[in-house]
């Protein structure tokens, strides 16, 4: 009885995981080739001595994207430096939304003076792997690519002034000082990924 | 002049039809009033939106003929916005003449809160609850239509 009592706690168990989708903490990135804003193709084997890397899904339209644009910046000023760039992805079809387009990417990336690669994820093979599912969405990743983190960059999107935690840079330190990350995975409300359906 | 000062006033009464809703400001208290199993046997459908969500703007019009629909059955819609301010969501719902009761929840601790709301939401918009009692169903997707809106609604609904 008991055993069977186990059997089905597994099972039901090994199905939840299953319908997951998407990289969790400790399994490994893949790598990509994307256009960038600047024309040129990147992938994160470029980087060279990185000690990680903070991969951001986010777009131009989104409320929530733009309003961590200026905090994206000013994370690619502290991080790059000390081996940790951030690496930006429309993951957005524009064809479900036209702000998101390749042009208006430049546009944007311009305007505010992005100083981190913004890579269109043409064909939208990347995010899925990934299992971004909204935008701003971060996946840290270590110099092996593990997934070390996934989530928000800090606990308030509306109000910088406000934030108590920030998650993501706290996740940087703790990873660069060779310390448990705590939380390794965090929730925040975004803009859902545009498919054309 | 009378006339004039009658039309003024009922000009404004009009138009100030929606410029009141309600603004949860602590998840807690969202949680205590909407989301509490009820002994009653009306089905509640909990709908997660903001104007400046596209997908979310596009089924609202479903969730409008829904009401429409059960309005003489135990069925209560409620349209939880996340906009920034009351402002922008009074404004939408007059614009786009909105019947159903739409609440503003504006705690921006939302790691805190995703969580109680489902387990399974990754943060994205739209969602749709369905609640039933003890009973509830959860949703992250649009719909695109009103049948399949429908056909959700009614997996909860048939249940005693």
């Amino acid at each position: 009885m008991m055993k069977n009592l186990m059997t089905i706690i597994a099972l039901v168990f090994t199905t939840a995981i299953n319908a997951q989708t998407g990289y969790k903490i400790g399994e490994t990135a893949t790598d990509f080739k994307l256009k960038g804003t600047d024309d040129k193709m990147h992938s994160l084997a470029e980087v060279k001595d990185a000690k990680g890397y903070i991969v951001i899904f986010t777009c131009n339209h989104c409320p929530f994207s733009k309003l961590y644009e200026d905090r994206i910046i000013a994370l690619q000023t502290a991080y790059q430096g000390k081996g940790y760039p951030v690496i930006a992805i429309n993951p957005n079809d524009p064809k479900a939304n036209p702000d998101d387009s390749f042009e208006l990417m430049k546009e944007r990336a311009k305007e505010k003076g992005f100083n981190f690669w913004y890579l269109f994820d043409d064909g939208q093979k990347i995010y899925p792997q990934y299992g971004a599912t909204k935008t701003p969405h971060v996946f840290l990743l270590d110099n092996n690519k593990v997934v070390k983190y996934i989530g928000a960059i800090d606990d308030n999107a509306k109000d910088p002034a406000a934030v108590e935690v920030k998650f993501l840079e706290n996740a940087i330190n703790a990873l660069e000082a060779g310390e448990k990350i705590d939380p390794e995975t965090t929730k925040a409300i975004g803009c859902g990924i545009k498919v054309v359906q | 002049m009378r006339i004039t000062i009658l039309a003024f006033i009922l000009l404004i009464s009009t138009s100030t039809l929606f410029s009141q809703i309600k603004v949860y400001e602590k998840f807690d208290d969202f949680e205590k009033e909407l989301l509490q199993p009820t002994n009653d046997d009306t089905l509640y459908v909990i709908n997660f939106w903001a104007t400046w969500c596209i997908p979310c703007v596009k089924e609202l019009p479903y969730f409008e003929q829904l009401n429409q629909k059960y309005k003489n059955e135990k069925v209560k819609i409620i349209l939880v916005s996340l906009d920034f301010t009351t402002e922008q969501v009074i404004n939408f719902i007059n614009k786009k003449n909105i019947k159903n009761e739409v609440v503003l929840l504006t705690d921006s601790k939302t790691n805190t809160w995703i969580e109680k709301v489902d387990s399974s939401w990754s943060g994205a918009i739209p969602i749709t609850l369905f609640l039933k009692g003890k009973q509830k169903d959860f949703h992250e997707k649009d719909y695109h239509n009103l049948e399949e809106l429908e056909t959700d609604l009614l997996k909860l609904k048939t249940i005693k």
